[in-house]
């Protein structure tokens, strides 16, 4: 296998020089047949680095541990669907699985390749450049079939514990079809510029390319999060380390190109901008690669550090000078046909929020290198950590959601005074009803600033929910009128008639409800206790009692657990078990926590330890509220961009019945606002 | 008369006993956010690149030090910046959790902001001059026929859909 796969990634590597260097000479030349040959062994690079893949894959499923990598991340008691996961668990593996992916997207549009053809070749060729990339990588710097010298070990040393859990098998894959999938629109939107592409036909393929790369990214980010929530248990979710830190950015400025984009598909504005958003996204996902393991900065996920990084500082380089290159050939064909024409419209609510987005991006960025800046400046290294993180993206990350709600009740080109007044008043009341509500129900903002922060975030969230809520019921009503259905029924028709606009309003509301349960964040409680036969703890109105603890022994690993009666208001409510395990082959120690999630708040356990000198168990105890809407927000988002990515669906044409009950409500519509005075 | 005062007396020796106990319990409160509010201000050592409260490693040598260091500093009555200080002694600048305010490390915090600033403004600098070159010059009204009518219309229709 090991010399099967060599073979294939060498093949792969021949094949993907020859698109990228063909497909560019066939452009320049203008020579089609050439350009085919270039495509067709685009594919054939596809099938080659499957193949690699799969011969690793075979390696792990057949313990064969005279490959080095295999040796490192797997032994023979792993389960079958960890063994799997190995593919990405380490450096070398997940660089191949990171090239099987690009070949498995770039397989798709050499496929699609009818639908623009002098487009998607540039694009072709641009991905194959890509593509050398990381075969050079995979074939020189990190080599996945390495094998081992000297005699070869009768079994290895086993995945990484922390790794060992189902979401683990999932979130990396989704979190590199992200990262991957942004090459996609990088290579729409450096071809269409190297080509000077004329109309913006290009952008409506990108876009789509864009939200799938960004559903992706988000679904890899949050599953992450849950990750570190139900396996760290350290009973947070977001810990702002420099790899959380970049995978960030590239979805805020992907974020930031979702919104931009309809400036230019509309107005044919902001042309430059998008092509540049585009350009940073996608050297933003190659710079979080290169810091996730290049080792420049610390961080916990220190498993899949190495010196490549002065490969990818190169390819950087040489990617950021191409598109500085090809922007100031062609700029001129970035006009734009528009210009802004009021400060209160759409466009402009569209251009802050790009400019909140990217101070974001800008705040994480800035403070994730802050160190290897201080190091150069002053010699001494500086700690930023969480509490640097969040005093600065709070405030950034509330003025956008203030966006997010006034945006939709913005027109394009200009909006009357009359208009805002209108549209305004009923999300602005459900605001400030809601801050009172909050603070006639205890929350005191004056006391901290996290209150205060919490307390703004609940009050604009539901200003946003409002803004959305009335979208869609104005939209509904709408449409019964003209169906004669009712207005929820018309919702949905609506929201099929406008997939876009109206999966992003979802997407909106999904955010909402992350950020509801952000806010919940300055109200956590935890408390750690040793804990015996019948002992008690109390915490936020929970009383826990430790009914007995136990030990297991499995092939893979031995485990100890606690079983825990929580009582609240003196009843029984439920029996938890906090699991510690020890995992033999790699001898590390790992928490499954006990979690009880309800939608206003999470009780959870982790079994830290036992006492050496009594032999009990060591019990910590977090009560969170909240977090539950993080969750369920994140499955809103996805589902709203999943409806976003459909076609439209055409309105049926009108029967005479409905024709004519139209009619009447419009007369009658007329007539109120005859007498309303509207 | 001797059973009002009695009572009288009850009564101000329960009103005392729950102002006590609700002073220490107060103080208890207090102290526990005080040594939560600066245990979020370290890092814990160890280098698993947690808050100081927040590493949660299985016999981690660092973390349980550390916070006995704390609640020592702090039940001897140091200060807030004396107890700061004197982790950053032991361990080193990397112990705080964030940069401090002095020096470059201001740099760290006024930055963010700074660009936030700069880019507002020039955002709303840009739009104004955009605006005020895109002021409308009075036109005579066009005599339109039906079919240009409707490829305005259709234009319109296009620009504000989403």
């Amino acid at each position: 296998m090991p010399q099967i796969g060599s073979f294939s990634l060498l093949l792969a590597l021949a094949l993907a020089g020859y698109s990228f260097l063909a497909g560019a000479w066939a452009r320049y030349r203008r020579d089609d047949r050439l350009g085919e040959t270039a495509r067709r062994a685009g594919i054939a690079c596809w099938a080659a680095v499957t193949a690699a893949s799969i011969a690793l894959v075979i390696a792990a499923f057949g313990n064969d541990f005279s490959v080095a990598y295999i040796l490192h991340h797997s032994n023979r008691d792993l389960p079958i669907a960890y063994k799997f996961a190995a593919l990405w668990s380490g450096q070398e593996g997940s660089l191949l699985f990171w090239a099987w992916l690009l070949s498995s997207y770039a397989l798709v549009l050499r496929l699609r390749y009818k639908v623009d053809p002098q487009l998607f070749a540039y694009a072709s060729a641009i991905i194959a450049a890509v593509q050398v990339f990381f075969l050079l990588l995979v074939n020189f710097a990190a080599h996945p079939f390495g094998l081992v010298t000297g005699q070869i070990p009768a079994d290895g040393n086993g995945l990484n514990p922390l790794l060992q859990y189902p979401e683990m098998v999932i979130h990396p894959p989704m979190l590199y079809l992200g990262y991957v999938g942004v090459t996609v629109p990088f290579a729409f939107a450096l071809g269409a510029l190297i080509m000077k592409y004329p109309g913006e036909k290009w952008i409506h393929i990108t876009r789509r390319w864009t939200m799938v790369a960004w559903l992706f990214l988000t679904c890899g980010i949050f599953l992450g999060a849950h990750w570190a929530y139900e396996v760290l248990g350290w009973g947070g979710y977001w810990g702002w380390d420099p790899v959380e830190n970049a995978s960030l950015l590239p979805w805020l400025t992907m974020t930031a190109f979702l919104h931009s984009v309809m400036m230019q598909e509309k107005r044919g504005m902001m042309k430059m901008w998008n092509m540049w958003l585009i350009f940073t996204t996608f050297l933003l996902a190659i710079f979080g690669t290169f810091l996730t393991r290049s080792g420049v900065v610390s961080s916990v996920h220190a498993f899949a550090q190495s010196g490549i990084g002065i490969w990818f500082v190169w390819f950087l380089a040489l990617a950021f000078a191409t598109c500085v290159f090809f922007f100031v050939r062609n700029r001129n064909a970035l006009k734009s046909e528009h210009r802004l024409e009021s400060l209160v419209s759409r466009e402009s609510s569209f251009l802050f929020n790009n400019l909140v987005l990217l101070v974001a991006c800008f705040a994480v960025l800035w403070g994730t290198l802050f160190p290897v800046l201080s190091e150069w400046v002053t010699g001494s290294k500086v700690t930023v950590g969480p509490p640097f993180f969040n005093r600065v993206n709070v405030p950034i990350g509330l003025f956008l959601l203030f966006l997010t709600g006034v945006g939709p009740l913005l027109a394009w080109r200009q909006t009357s005074f009359d208009r805002v007044k209108r549209n305004f008043v009923i999300p602005t009341a459900v605001a400030v009803l809601t801050a009172i509500a909050l603070m006639l129900g205890g929350m005191k903002p004056w006391e901290d600033s996290a209150y205060f922060y919490s307390l703004m975030a609940l009050s604009l969230a539901a200003l946003v929910a409002a803004t959305l809520v009335g979208e869609f019921w104005r939209g509904g009503r709408v449409i019964a009128r003209q169906t004669g259905t009712n207005v929820f029924s018309g919702m949905v028709t609506i929201t099929r008639r406008n997939t876009r606009r109206y999966g992003g309003y979802l997407v909106h509301f999904g955010v909402v409800l992350i950020i509801i349960g952000f806010a919940g964040l300055p109200f956590n409680q935890d408390k750690e206790q040793e804990m015996g036969f019948g002992d008690k703890m109390q915490i936020a109105g929970y009383t826990l009692v430790c009914q007995s603890y136990t030990q297991d022994d499995k092939p893979n690993y031995s485990s100890e657990w606690a079983v825990m009666d929580v009582y609240k208001r003196g009843k029984q409510i439920d029996t938890m078990y906090p699991e510690r395990r020890f995992y033999k082959v790699s001898e590390q120690t790992a928490t499954i926590v006990a979690n009880r999630s309800r939608l206003n708040v999470d009780l959870y356990l982790v079994y830290a330890g036992r006492n050496q000198d009594t032999g009990r168990p060591i019990i910590k105890a977090h009560v969170n509220p909240l977090v539950a809407w993080i969750w369920i927000g994140v499955h809103i988002v996805l589902i709203g961009t999943i409806i976003a990515l459909f076609p439209n669906m055409k309105p049926q044409k009108l029967t005479e019945k409905q024709k004519e009950r139209e009619a009447a409500a419009e007369e009658a519509e007329r007539r109120g606002a005859v007498v309303g005075g509207d | 008369m001797k059973l009002e005062t009695r009572n009288s007396k009850l009564l101000r020796a329960a009103q005392l006993l729950l102002i006590a106990l609700l002073a220490v319990g107060s103080i208890g409160a207090d102290n526990d956010a005080h040594f939560n509010m600066l245990g979020h201000k370290l890092m814990c050592m160890c280098g698993c690149g947690q808050v100081l409260l927040e590493c949660n490693h299985v016999g981690c040598a660092y973390s349980d030090r550390m916070r006995n260091e704390l609640t020592a500093a702090m039940e001897r009555g140091d200060s807030d910046s004396l107890v700061l200080q004197s982790f950053v002694q032991k361990y080193g600048n990397t112990v705080l959790s964030a940069p401090t305010t002095t020096g470059f490390n201001r740099v760290a915090w006024i930055m963010p902001f700074a660009v936030f600033a700069a880019a507002l403004v020039l955002t709303v600098w840009l739009v104004r001059l955009w605006k005020s070159r895109a002021v409308a010059q009075p036109v005579a009204p066009a005599q339109l026929g039906d079919p240009e009518l409707d490829e305005l219309r259709k234009k319109a229709r296009q620009e504000t859909e989403f």
